[in-house]
């Protein structure tokens, strides 16, 4: 089976052909440096993303015209992509209580993938 | 009315304000910064994306963590910032300029300086400018208007959206909406390749199954009370293929077409533009043609990272504190962009310093090649493996390379990309 | 506000400058007056999308009701902006003519306006034509000089009309979709969709485009409004091309031409096209008539370019017969019907609301001068118009008048909130009233302001935002 892929580790782009064989690795084509063929193997097998969103915060609403109603958080390093979706909803379900500083641990070592998220920004 | 004096006034605290003042505080001269919003960072505070400061602080930051980096380096010093305040005229033409600057916590103010700083930043470039014909109802958002309400209002302006432009704040949208349980029908663009960055159409459309239609012209937006639908035209060989036009049901329109600086207030006093970036003409102090009057950052020509609007904007401190102490450039050439070069900010070099430039091409292409002219004879080349219009390049250019300039009595330094 | 059991000697049908000229004209006398529109705000009909133009009383003739209307209302305008403080000013009209054979057409409107009584019209060479407006095209041949012409900011016009009648005691209720008419004994029993009902002595039919409509649901006359669709271009007021005059082509049989118009805030309007239809809510713009605008508008004024568009937008016309239809209901009893006011309606309309005043005079309403009737509303400061130095004595008492929220328009959030108080609670309503959003970002920065603070003064909640009522809500979910 062979797969079109492009590589986003740099500006470049390249148009990679990733094929399947039989011992279940990967042969890439297409790419002009080595670090094409780490991307396809992650992209292909293990695919990560990095995760910001905004958090409730406790009490926040509309009446001040210059009210911040959302903390930016995000994780500290890439997620798994395929969980990304139920990491999110874990994020969109926590209420998070001022004050907050930036970096405070929202959520640690997320169902033990390592990943914490954290506040992006200090709220007083 | 309260009235205060300073040795310099920064308008706009985003990165490239904060930048500036951070410099001129450094020099040792006194300087304000005047912000609208409550806050400082500019429009950083609402990119909560990451894919900021890779340059300036090493690591992959998002908007609001660099906003909140560079104001600490502002805790200490004696920069004094008005926030919640709008500098609504200024008068640069006398060696002392007056700012009049509205805000609810002073009424009026009057700030005084010998030196301004243009940070004013962009706006983004909106459904008329673009001129797209049809109905008029609501869900028509501009993109960074639709990613203020979602990420600090925490407000969703629609369930199903279409794009239009694929520039990256339309790919970052695209996923941000996804993200927040809006279903992103398309991604439309004009032109043939897309504007942004071919990471963000990986993490941004192909993640979601958002489709991008390259060469396809929005041609109509339906709906009577809220957006029903937009009509797509394709183009082929620069043609409107009218027959195979069709409709995408949504029920938001969010634009991505583009940003463009913000000089109204500049225009009123007296600054010249550069048409092809709407920004200031600028020496190679980064002074407008209004002595005494810089810009820096979005406002001088708009750039897609913070990271080098940091880099200018400091560079452009610096030289105000150079100018405030009547140090001038003793010789400068004037810039041209030559084939393929879109624009080149500055508009000048200094012959006896160290210059950075930043310039656009017209061009998609791998394996180009930049090439520099004094005077139409080859200085210097620099091999570029990609370049497109939506991505800046840089040039260095140093009192070495411009040597062959120093003789003439109006020297020309031409940059083109082939 | 009565909620809709009231009795009144008065309900008129349709809050468009028609309408709102009715009502405050009878708000003189000791009336009870309603004034009910099917839509969430005053002025969001016919009336909010014209040329704004307060015409010169030369291109129609004197035979013509319209233009007898035209001439008595465009004098009153002067009088009603010291009264009632919108924005107007007489810039003055030409009409330019580009070939041999308009000049023969300009000849023939300067007689008609001369005929018509116009002061100060006059026949203008080219020189005389680009000394009064420079910026037009340089290949004209001469034209017509009309000094009384003048441009008027059409909803703001409305919304002090409705204020000024409102002070005076009328009752206004929008969201009032009139479906039924009952008449039992000398009373009219007026049913809205949602239910409510209003009882009237007598009722005006000013339903602009649904006019016909209104006039089937009294059981009165029989006919069909046409809708004839004009579309425009706003351009930017940083424009180099904006004129000082209103500039008119010669106009042809069908209607006044395509028209460079100075707008009284600053901006420039370039329009309308006229292309009739059927479909009476099709406001859409159109790509083939907006590229016609700039190609006609350009020979007139070469400088224009597409990139100070900064938006576009479309009216429609309700037109019945060439001239005004404003009568008794001759079916229906105690019924004025006005209808067909296209062009120039908005200049006709405060003569227009003499004229419904005396028809109803002469079908019985009894007209009681007031005592107290104030004809004058509070001039409301515009941050935009004033010296710092104002602005700063106004924040003394407000410093909301020193917290800018549309920074294009200069527009406070002071003038906002009053625009709220004032009952403006959709987005559109308060760009209406006070610009914000009008101008070159078209709403990009000050938006989610102007949502936060219609919000936090009406207390709704963020579904409830809409652009202009209805289903136009401006947002789908909070996180
Ligand atoms: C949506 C979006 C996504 C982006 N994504 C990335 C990314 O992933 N990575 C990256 O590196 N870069 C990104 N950028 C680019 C980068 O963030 C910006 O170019 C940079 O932050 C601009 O800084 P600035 O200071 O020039 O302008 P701004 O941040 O716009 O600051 C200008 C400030 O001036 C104020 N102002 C304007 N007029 C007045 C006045 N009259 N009086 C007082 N104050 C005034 C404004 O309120 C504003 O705060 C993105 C930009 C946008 C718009
Ligand atoms: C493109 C264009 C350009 C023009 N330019 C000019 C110009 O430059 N100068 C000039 O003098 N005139 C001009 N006119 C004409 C002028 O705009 C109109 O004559 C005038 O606005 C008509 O006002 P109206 O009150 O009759 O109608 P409208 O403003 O339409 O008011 C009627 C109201 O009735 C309401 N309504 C309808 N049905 C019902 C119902 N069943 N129940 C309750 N309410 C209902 C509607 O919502 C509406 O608000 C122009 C018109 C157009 C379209
Ligand atoms: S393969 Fe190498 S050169 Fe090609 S895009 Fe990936 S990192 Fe860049």
């Amino acid at each position: 089976m062979s797969q079109e892929l492009v590589c986003i580790t740099c500006p470049m782009g390249c148009r990679l052909t990733v094929d399947t064989l039989t011992d279940g690795s990967l042969e890439v084509s297409g790419n002009r440096c080595a670090r094409g063929i780490k991307y396809a193997n992650e992209e292909l097998l293990a695919p990560k993303r990095m995760v910001s969103a905004t958090a409730r915060i406790a009490g926040a609403g509309h009446e001040a015209l210059d009210a911040i109603a959302r903390l930016p958080v995000r994780t500290t390093v890439a997620y798994p992509k395929e969980g990304v979706l139920e990491l999110l909803a874990a994020i969109y379900a926590l209420n998070v209580a001022l004050p907050v500083k930036r970096g405070d641990v929202l959520i640690k070592d997320y169902k033990g993938s390592g990943v914490d998220v954290i506040a992006a920004r200090t709220l007083s | 009315m309260k009235e205060l004096n300073f040795d310099a006034v920064v308008i706009g605290g985003g990165a490239a304000g904060m930048a500036a003042a951070i410099e001129l505080d450094t020099a040792g001269f006194s300087c304000a910064i005047v912000e609208r919003e409550e806050g400082l960072g500019g429009i950083l505070g609402q990119c909560i994306h990451n894919g900021f400061g890779l340059i300036e602080f090493n690591e992959e930051l998002t908007g609001p963590e660099f906003a909140e980096r560079m104001e600490e380096r502002l805790t200490g010093s004696k920069i004094a910032s008005f926030t919640g305040t709008t500098v609504m005229e200024m008068d640069a033409r006398a060696e002392i300029k007056t700012l009049y600057c509205y805000t609810a916590k002073y009424g009026v103010l009057r700030l005084n300086a010998r030196a301004i700083v243009l940070a004013m930043g962009c706006r983004e470039r909106n459904r008329g400018n673009i001129r797209i014909p049809g109905d008029r109802p609501a869900g028509v958002y501009t993109a960074g208007l639709a990613q203020r309400l979602v990420n600090i209002e925490g407000l969703v302006p629609g369930k199903n959206a279409v794009i239009i432009g694929s520039g990256d704040i339309g790919l970052i949208m695209a996923r941000r909406m996804s993200w927040v349980g809006c279903k992103v029908h398309a991604v439309v663009e004009i032109l043939p390749y897309p504007s942004g960055l071919t990471r963000n159409i990986v993490q941004c459309l192909h993640d979601f199954g958002i489709p991008l239609y390259l060469s396809h012209l929005t041609t109509r937006i339906i709906g009577k009370d809220r957006v029903e639908g937009v009509e797509v035209t394709p183009i082929e060989n620069g043609a409107m293929m009218h027959e195979k036009a069709f409709v995408i049901p949504c029920d938001t329109v969010l634009l991505s077409v583009g940003l463009v600086p913000e000089n109204e207030l500049s225009k009123t006093a007296g600054v010249e533009l550069n048409p092809m970036t709407n920004g200031p003409v600028v020496d190679s102090m980064l002074m407008t043609n209004v002595p005494g009057v810089f810009a820096c950052g979005n406002v001088l020509h708009v750039h897609d990272l913070v990271d080098y609007v940091a880099e200018e904007a400091r560079r452009a401190g610096q030289n105000v504190a150079r100018w405030l102490k009547g140090d001038k450039p003793s010789r400068e050439a004037r810039l041209k962009a030559g084939s393929n070069v879109r624009y080149l900010a500055p508009s000048r070099v200094d012959l006896d310093r160290d210059n950075k430039l930043y310039l656009r091409t017209l061009i998609v292409k791998n394996g180009a090649m930049l090439e520099v002219k004094v005077n139409n004879r080859v200085v210097k080349t620099q091999k570029k493996s990609h370049i497109q219009p939506s991505e800046m390049i840089t040039v260095e250019l140093g009192p070495k390379d411009l040597e062959s300039a120093a003789g003439s009595p109006d020297p020309v330094v031409e940059v083109s990309i082939n | 506000m009565k909620t809709g059991s009231g009795r009144y000697d008065v309900c008129i049908v349709g809050a468009g400058v028609c309408g709102a000229n009715i009502a405050r004209r009878l708000s003189a006398y000791d009336l009870d007056v309603v004034l009910v529109d099917k839509e969430s705000d005053v002025s969001f009909g016919v009336s909010k999308a014209n040329s704004g133009i307060v015409h010169g009383g030369f291109h129609h003739n004197k035979k013509h009701l319209k233009a007898r209307l035209e001439l008595q209302g465009a004098m009153m305008f002067d009088r009603l902006k010291q009264e009632l403080d919108f924005p107007f000013r007489r810039c003055g009209i030409v009409v330019a003519a580009m070939h041999e054979d308009e000049m023969r057409a300009i000849e023939q409107l300067y007689m008609q306006g001369v005929d018509n009584g116009v002061i100060g019209i006059e026949m203008c060479s080219r020189e005389r034509m680009l000394e009064l407006e420079p910026k037009i095209n340089p290949d004209t041949l001469g034209g017509l000089w009309v000094p009384g012409g003048g441009i008027v900011e059409p909803y703001r016009f409305v919304f002090s009309l409705v204020e000024s009648a409102k002070k005076n005691g009328v009752e206004i209720l929008t969201d009032f979709e009139l479906c039924a008419a009952l008449r039992a004994g000398d009373e009219w029993t007026l049913r809205a969709k949602d239910g409510r009902t209003v009882k009237a002595r007598y009722a005006v039919n000013a339903a602009g485009l649904f006019a016909d409509e209104v006039s089937a649901i009294f059981g009165a006359e029989e006919f069909t409004i046409k809708p004839r669709k004009g579309e425009y271009y706003l351009l930017d007021r940083m424009t180099k091309a904006r004129p000082d005059r209103v500039v008119f082509p010669v106009p042809t049989n069908i209607s006044k031409g395509m028209l460079v118009i100075p707008t009284v805030e600053g901006t420039v309007l370039i329009g309308p096209t006229a292309e009739a239809l059927d479909d009476k809510t099709d406001l859409a713009t159109t790509r083939e008539q907006l590229e016609k605008i700039l190609s006609s508008a350009r020979t007139m004024i070469p400088s224009i370019s597409e990139y100070d568009v900064i938006t576009s937008f479309a009216g429609l016309r309700p037109t019945l017969d060439e001239d005004f239809y404003i009568a008794m209901s001759q079916k229906a009893p105690d019924l004025v019907q006005v209808a067909g006011i296209q062009s120039p309606g908005l200049t006709a309309s405060p003569a227009i609301g003499e004229y419904v005043k005396d028809l109803l005079k002469k079908a019985g309403l009894r007209l009681r001068e007031k005592v107290d009737y104030d004809p004058f509303v509070g001039k409301r400061p515009h941050v935009k118009d004033l010296s710092p130095y104002e602005v700063d004595e106004l924040a003394a008492a407000d410093p909301a008048y020193a917290n800018m929220v549309c920074r294009c328009e200069k527009v406070s959030e002071a003038e906002i909130v009053a625009a709220v108080r004032a009952g403006h609670t959709t987005l559109d309503g308060v760009k209406y009233f006070t610009r914000a959003q009008m101008g070159r970002c078209q709403g990009g920065f000050c938006t989610y302001k102007i949502i936060k603070i219609i919000m936090r003064e009406t207390g709704l909640s963020w579904q409830d935002i809409s652009k202009n009522g209805g289903e136009s809500r401006m947002l789908k979910d909070a996180l």
